[in-house]
């Protein structure tokens, strides 16, 4: 009786999921199977996809550098938040979160406005009486921007999971003879890794498929696997190999967090839903 | 089985998809017209011009206009043909007309409701994208030049297409973000025809986009007006109208016309497609569009040329003079239009473009 009620409770759920995501899956795998010109089925999408490897390759390459970026620069702000008093914590948090209130598109055009050839850092560099510099149309520019944008995606699962820790562990490590390397490598490093597994993954998922950062920031050898996938549904006018396209980075999605997961699954706690 | 689930998702899909706010009128009786028309392609009001819009609406204030824009043909024809918007009025490019009607994307316009139409030139009714033209209305001509900056460019460098392939501004040159006018231009460079449909051909082409890719600072549509008059890229190729615009901000942009090589020259007109819910409105605008003295008033700020002789006595008169919107009847001869191409064929082009971006 108990276990009916609480299917009942998940009744809403599921039905979002089988409306805005298993239906639209069904459709991607009906048009990645189909021609876009006769409509009839094939396997020539699929087929083609090998030509797009390289690029899944540099998309992939580029969001673990971002990924583990943000995680590089992302853990010090987290600890530093989670060691806060808690209405300096709250207000912090606010902070973190508050970028994302804008659109990231408006954001990477702010970069551009900054970066580029004419831009605001090369005007100022100029009236410095120093010489302007490259900074736009670089693939570092295209980091910048994805840790810029994803920066907060790896902050705030860190923040939750380091505030929990038990402060009579850190304690105990101490008490025990622990120097403060120590502790912080074999009790607070290991404590945090479910966040650290989430933050990766937060920031990674979106990351690979961005489109927009690597066109506007990047130069013309930077066109990521989103940017391609974009442009076949917006303009190619073939839908089909853009569906293609769709389901191998999805499934590449998976087994690369599917990777992560199993590599820090000690004991099966925590673990990180997609 | 199988198939029959997936036709059982594709309904659920398509009722999704003809769900869609429909423009019926309203309580007070107010219509809305769907514009979808080409960025910076109307007199907005800005610059002392004309705000078309805003004098359509007062004319006719049971109709308001929803207006939004679109980077190139290809964008549009996509939405389009996508399905699950209502658009009344679009104005695509010849080519884009041509494809559009034969695969029963345009309506059939009533000229009845558009008798502003016998304003427009003989030269450019019944234009071979509608030969019997009966779904388009001229909007605008032009051509297709490379607007640089006199700066930075020397003019020595001015021989011809090459100048977009010139290692000397590298990192400084703009290209076209849509295939048919960037490979246009490889077409013209390489003496091949714009309407080719030889694989080889455009095989070799792309090859010649690959080369240029290095030297290419951005892919752009209409983020070339910034780009320009800031001086941020030198060299650009793009539409004549839209130089002139450009020109106004920054005057030390010119503009060259490769004319031995050839260039495009196109017709945009003003279509009704088939997804249009508020045709005779539509119709009305197009009229009102079609009537000399807005039309003059429009393309005195639009800056292209304009299909109405009769507007040009309500134009700026520089502008009627201007070489670059109306160019000479002898250079005029050097240019080609675009052609149809089948869909499958400019899925072929968009393919190896793709190809390009990607190398």
């Amino acid at each position: 009786m108990k276990r009916n009620k609480s299917v009942l409770l998940s009744v809403p759920y599921i039905l979002w999921m089988v409306a805005f995501t298993l239906i639209p899956l069904g459709v991607v795998c009906y048009y990645a199977l189909t021609d876009p010109n006769t409509g009839e089925f094939t396997w020539s999408n699929i087929a083609e996809l090998g030509t797009f490897l390289p690029v899944f390759g540099e998309s992939i390459g580029y969001s673990l550098v971002s990924a583990l970026l943000c995680l590089v620069l992302g853990y010090p702000v987290a600890y530093f938040i989670a060691h806060r008093k808690p209405l300096t914590q709250k207000l912090l948090y606010m902070l973190v979160m508050l970028p994302m209130c804008m659109s990231f598109l408006l954001r990477t055009l702010a970069w551009v406005a900054l970066l580029q050839d004419t831009g605001i850092i090369n005007d100022f560099l100029e009236m410095l009486g120093l010489a302007r510099l490259p900074l736009i149309r670089h693939p570092v520019a295209v980091v910048l921007g994805m840790v810029y944008n994803y920066l907060p995606y790896m902050i705030l699962p860190l923040y939750a999971i380091i505030v929990k820790i038990d402060n009579r562990l850190i304690e105990a490590a101490e008490d025990l003879g622990c120097t403060p390397a120590q502790t912080f490598v074999k009790v607070v490093l290991p404590l945090s890794m479910p966040g650290i597994v989430s933050g990766i993954t937060m920031v990674f998922v979106p990351a690979v498929s961005t489109f927009y950062i690597s066109q506007k920031l990047g130069d013309t050898g930077t066109f990521l696997i989103g940017d391609v996938i974009e442009r076949l549904f917006k303009q190619g006018d073939n839908a089909n190999l853009g569906a293609a396209l769709s389901l191998l980075l999805m499934i590449l999605v998976f087994v690369c967090t599917g990777i992560m997961n199993k590599l820090t699954d000690s004991d099966g706690e925590e673990m990180v839903v997609v | 089985m199988r198939k029959l689930f997936v036709i059982f998702l594709v309904c659920l899909l398509l009722c999704g998809c003809t769900v869609q706010p429909d423009n019926q009128p309203d309580q007070s009786g107010t219509i809305t017209l769907n514009v979808y028309n080409w960025g910076q392609y109307i007199a907005d009001g800005s610059d002392d011009s004309l705000d078309v819009i805003a004098a359509f609406e007062e004319k006719y204030p049971n109709i308001h206009v929803n207006y939004s824009t679109f980077d190139s043909n290809e964008i549009m024809y996509t939405k389009l043909a996508s399905g699950g918007i209502t658009v009344d009025v679009i104005f695509p490019s010849d080519y884009m007309v041509a494809r559009m009607r034969k695969e029963g994307m345009l309506q059939e316009l009533n000229f009845d409701n558009i008798p502003n139409y016998k304003y427009i030139d003989e030269t450019f009714k019944n234009l071979p994208c509608d030969p019997e033209n009966k779904y388009s209305v001229p909007y605008t001509w032009g051509t297709v030049g490379i607007i640089y900056n006199t700066k930075y460019v020397d003019e020595e460098d001015l021989v011809g297409w090459e100048l977009l392939w010139n290692e000397k501004y590298a990192d400084k040159i703009l290209m076209f973000d849509n295939s048919r006018d960037a490979f246009g231009i490889a077409q013209y460079l390489l003496g091949y025809s714009v309407n080719t449909t030889d694989e080889k051909e455009l095989e070799h082409c792309a090859q010649l986009l690959a080369e240029q890719k290095p030297l290419v600072q951005q892919y752009v549509m209409d983020q070339i007006y910034d780009l320009m008059e800031n001086e941020e890229a030198w060299i650009a190729p793009y539409y004549a109208g839209d130089y002139l615009t450009m020109a106004d901000v920054n005057e030390d942009l010119g503009f060259y016309l490769p004319e031995n090589q050839g260039f495009n020259l196109f017709t945009d007109s003003m279509c009704i497609p088939f997804c249009a819910k508020e045709k005779e409105a539509a119709e009305l605008f197009i009229n009102f569009l079609c009537e000399p003295e807005i039309a003059g008033a429009n393309m005195d700020w639009i800056c292209y040329g304009t299909p109405i002789s009769a507007a040009k006595e309500f134009m700026d008169p520089e502008m009627v003079e201007d070489p670059v919107s109306y160019p000479a009847q002898e250079i005029l001869e050097h240019g080609t239009s675009y052609d149809y191409l089948p869909p499958s064929f400019s899925r072929f082009v968009e393919n190896l473009f793709l190809k390009v971006r990607i190398s």
